[in-house]
C-alpha cells in the first residue's frame, strides 16, 4: 500500500472509530436513563472501557505498535484494574 | 573541583553561570541540581526532627507548644518524604550514574527532565510559601488523613498543591528512566548485562509511572473537597474517610518501595566491588526487583487494618503483605552471599552498605510484626511503627543514599574524600541511629503513641535516652557533610576507577566527559566480572 492509499484507509478508519464513539455516547446516556441499579454504574464503565479501547487502538495507533507497547499498556489496564479491584472489594464487603 | 581534561564541569553549554546549570538537560548536572537541593532540605529536615526530640526529652512543654509540635513534626514528614527520600536516589544519583551505566549519551527525553527538576523545585517553593501563608504550616501529619485534614484551618491546600507538583516530577523521571533502559542501552548491553542499579531504578520508574497519578489525583479530590465541600470524603457530607485512605496509601505504599528499590539497587552495586567477587544470584536479584515493585502495589491496606476495613480485606492485604517479604528476604541472603568468601575491603561504601543490611533486617522483620494482624493492633498508631519505618526508610534507603554518595563520588567530582573520617561518620551515624530508635521499639510496645506532644512518666527514661541518640545521629551527619563538601574543593585527585569497579561508568573519566564516553561502548559481558 503506498502512503496515500494508506492515509486514505486510516482517514475512514478514523471517521469510522468518531461515529462509533458518538453511538457509544449516546448509548451511555440512554442507559443513564434507565433505571439498573447498582450494574448502572458498571454498565457506564464497561461502555467507557471500550470507548478508551477504541481510542487507543486507532486514534493512538496502538494497533500498528509492537507487542512490547502494547503488553507494557496491558500491564498497566492490569495493575490499575487489581488496584481498583481490591478497593471496590474492601467497599462492597464492608458492611 | 575538576581535574585538568575536558568533562562536563568545564564544558561550555548554551549557557554561561547559574544558567549553565538550571537551564541545562545534562543529565550529570541535573542529577547534581538534584542532590544540592534535596540535601538542603535533608538538613532542614532534619533539624526539625532534632527540635521535636528536644520538645520530648521531658514531659509536657519543653521548648514548643502543642500547635507548633503538630506543624513541626508534619513538616518534618513532608520534607523527608516528598522532598528527600522520593526523589531520594533514582533523581540524583539514577539521573547522574543510569545513562553512565548502560553507555549512553543522556536520558531519553533530556528536557523533560529538567522540566523535572523545575517541576521539584516549584512544588518545594509552594510547600514553603505553604509554612508562612493562610492559616500557617500544616498540622495533619504527612499522611493529609481526612476528616482532620478537611477540618484544620492551617494551610493544607497549598502544601497538598505543592506535593500534587511534586508527584508531577516524580512520573516524568519515571517515564525517563523506563524509555531510557528500553531504547538507548548501548550495543551488546542486553537486558542481563545491565548493573543491578539500572534494574532497580527500572523497576522504580514503573512504580513512579503507575502509583504517582493517583496520589495526584487523590491530593486535587482533598483540594476540591476543601473549597467546594463536595462530600467525597467528608462522612458528614455522606462521604468516605476510609476511601481517602485507600487512594493515599494505593500510592504512598508502592511509594516505599520507590524508596528502597534504589538503594537495594546501590547495594547490589557496591558489594561485587567491594568483596572482589561476583554478585549471588544476579537474575534473582533482577527479578525480584520487578516482584517487589509488583506485589508492593497489593499491599497498601496493612496501614489501614485498624480504620474499619472489612475482615476479609484485612486478612487479603496481610497475606499479600507476608509475600512482599519473601523477594526482599531474597535479595537480603544473595548480598550476604556474595560477600561469602570474598576479599572483604570494608571502605567506607561497603561500611555504609553493612550498616543497611544490619538496619534493613531489622526494619524488615519488624514489618511483618505490623503486617500480622493480631500482632499490628497491639502497636498500630504507637512509636513502634515509627521505629519501623526509620529503620527501612532511615536505616535502610538513607544508608544506602549515603553509601552510594561514597561509592560514586570520585567519578562525580574526580576527587577523594577522607576515608578515615568517612567511616568516622559512618560509625557515629551508626550508633546514633540505633540509640534514636530502638527505644522507639520498646516505646511503642509499651503503648507510647506517636505524634503526640506530651507523656507518661514512665516513659521518660527512653524518651532521653532517644533524644540522645539524636545528637549523635546529627554529629555523624555532620562529620560526614564536611567530609564531602570540604573534599569536592581540596579533596587529593582520584583516579578514573579508584575502587576497581567493572560497571560501564568506571570505564570513563572522572568527571565524565559531557557526552559521557569519548566512544559509544560495546558491551561483551555481565557487569560484575570478579571470581
Amino acid at each position: 500500500m503506498n502512503n496515500n492509499a494508506k492515509s486514505s484507509g486510516r482517514t475512514a478508519i478514523y471517521i469510522a472509530t468518531w461515529i462509533c464513539l458518538l453511538a457509544l455516547t449516546a448509548l451511555t446516556v440512554t442507559v443513564a436513563g434507565m433505571n439498573l441499579g447498582k450494574y448502572g454504574a458498571l454498565t457506564s464503565v464497561l461502555i467507557a472501557s471500550v470507548k478508551a479501547s477504541l481510542i487507543l487502538l486507532f486514534f493512538m495507533h496502538l494497533k500498528y505498535e509492537t507487542l512490547l507497547l502494547k503488553a507494557m499498556l496491558l500491564g498497566t489496564i492490569a495493575t490499575i484494574a487489581v488496584i481498583i479491584g481490591l478497593t471496590f472489594f474492601d467497599v462492597g464487603i464492608r458492611y | 573541583m575538576e581535574n585538568s581534561e575536558l568533562n562536563f564541569y568545564n564544558t561550555d553549554g548554551r549557557y554561561k553561570g547559574i544558567f549553565s546549570w538550571i537551564l541545562s538537560t545534562d543529565h550529570k548536572r541535573i542529577g547534581l541540581l538534584y542532590l544540592t537541593a534535596m540535601f538542603s532540605f535533608f538538613l532542614v529536615a532534619v533539624t526539625l526532627g532534632l527540635l521535636m526530640r528536644l520538645e520530648l526529652i521531658a514531659p509536657g512543654e519543653t521548648i514548643m507548644t502543642a500547635p507548633v509540635y503538630n506543624a513541626v513534626f508534619t513538616v518534618h514528614g513532608v520534607i523527608m518524604i516528598f522532598l528527600f527520600i522520593i526523589p531520594g536516589i533514582p533523581a540524583g544519583l539514577g539521573n547522574f550514574f543510569l545513562p553512565l551505566q548502560i553507555g549512553a549519551q543522556d536520558v531519553a527525553f533530556p528536557r523533560i527532565n529538567l522540566m523535572s527538576w523545575w517541576f521539584y523545585m516549584s512544588g518545594a517553593m509552594v510547600i514553603l510559601i505553604s509554612l508562612f501563608t493562610g492559616g500557617g504550616a500544616p498540622d495533619t501529619g504527612w499522611t493529609f488523613y481526612v476528616p482532620y485534614s478537611l477540618k484544620t484551618g492551617t494551610n493544607v491546600t497549598l502544601a497538598v498543591f505543592g506535593v500534587f507538583l511534586l508527584g508531577i516530577s516524580s512520573t516524568m523521571t519515571g517515564i525517563n528512566f523506563v524509555t531510557t533502559i528500553h531504547r538507548l542501552r548501548a550495543p551488546g548491553m542486553k537486558w542481563f548485562r545491565m548493573p543491578l542499579f539500572s534494574w532497580a531504578l527500572y523497576a522504580t520508574g514503573w512504580v513512579q509511572i503507575l502509583a504517582t497519578p493517583v496520589l495526584g489525583l487523590t491530593l486535587l479530590l482533598l483540594i476540591l473537597e476543601r473549597l467546594f465541600n463536595i462530600g467525597l470524603f467528608d462522612p458528614s457530607r455522606g462521604g468516605d474517610p476510609l476511601l481517602f485512605e485507600h487512594l493515599f496509601w494505593i500510592y504512598s505504599h508502592p511509594a516505599v518501595y520507590i524508596m528502597i528499590l534504589p538503594a537495594m539497587g546501590v547495594v547490589s552495586e557496591i558489594i561485587p566491588v567491594f568483596a572482589r567477587r561476583t554478585i549471588f544470584g544476579y537474575k534473582m536479584i533482577a527479578f525480584s526487583s520487578i516482584a517487589i515493585a509488583f506485589v508492593g502495589y497489593l499491599v497498601w491496606g496493612h496501614h489501614m487494618f485498624t480504620s474499619g476495613m472489612s475482615d476479609i480485606s484485612r486478612i487479603v492485604f496481610s497475606f499479600l503483605t507476608f509475600i512482599v517479604a519473601v523477594p526482599s528476604g531474597i535479595k537480603v541472603f544473595n548480598w550476604v552471599s556474595s560477600m561469602y568468601k570474598g576479599s572483604i575491603d570494608l571502605k567506607s561504601p561497603l561500611l555504609f552498605t553493612v550498616a543497611f543490611i544490619f538496619l534493613f533486617s531489622i526494619g524488615g522483620i519488624t514489618g511483618l510484626v505490623n503486617g500480622a494482624l493480631a500482632t499490628n493492633i497491639h502497636v498500630h498508631g504507637t512509636y513502634f511503627i515509627v521505629a519501623h519505618f526509620h529503620y527501612t526508610m532511615f536505616g535502610g534507603t538513607a544508608f544506602a543514599f549515603f553509601a552510594a554518595l561514597h561509592y560514586w563520588f570520585p567519578k562525580m567530582f574526580g576527587r577523594m574524600y577522607r576515608e578515615r573520617l568517612a567511616k568516622t561518620a559512618c560509625i557515629f551515624l551508626f550508633i546514633g541511629f540505633n540509640v534514636l530508635y530502638f527505644p522507639m521499639f520498646i516505646l511503642g510496645w509499651e503503648g507510647m503513641p506517636r505524634r503526640y506532644y506530651d507523656y507518661l512518666p514512665e516513659f521518660q527514661s527512653l524518651q532521653v535516652i532517644s533524644t540522645i541518640g539524636s545528637w549523635i545521629l546529627v554529629a555523624g551527619i555532620v562529620i560526614m557533610f564536611y567530609n564531602l563538601i570540604r573534599s569536592v574543593f581540596r579533596g587529593e585527585k582520584a583516579g578514573n576507577n579508584p575502587w576497581g569497579g567493572s560497571t560501564l561508568e568506571w570505564t570513563t573519566s572522572s568527571p565524565p566527559p559531557a557526552e559521557n564516553f569519548e566512544e559509544v561502548p560495546v558491551v561483551t559481558g555481565g557487569p560484575y566480572r570478579f571470581r
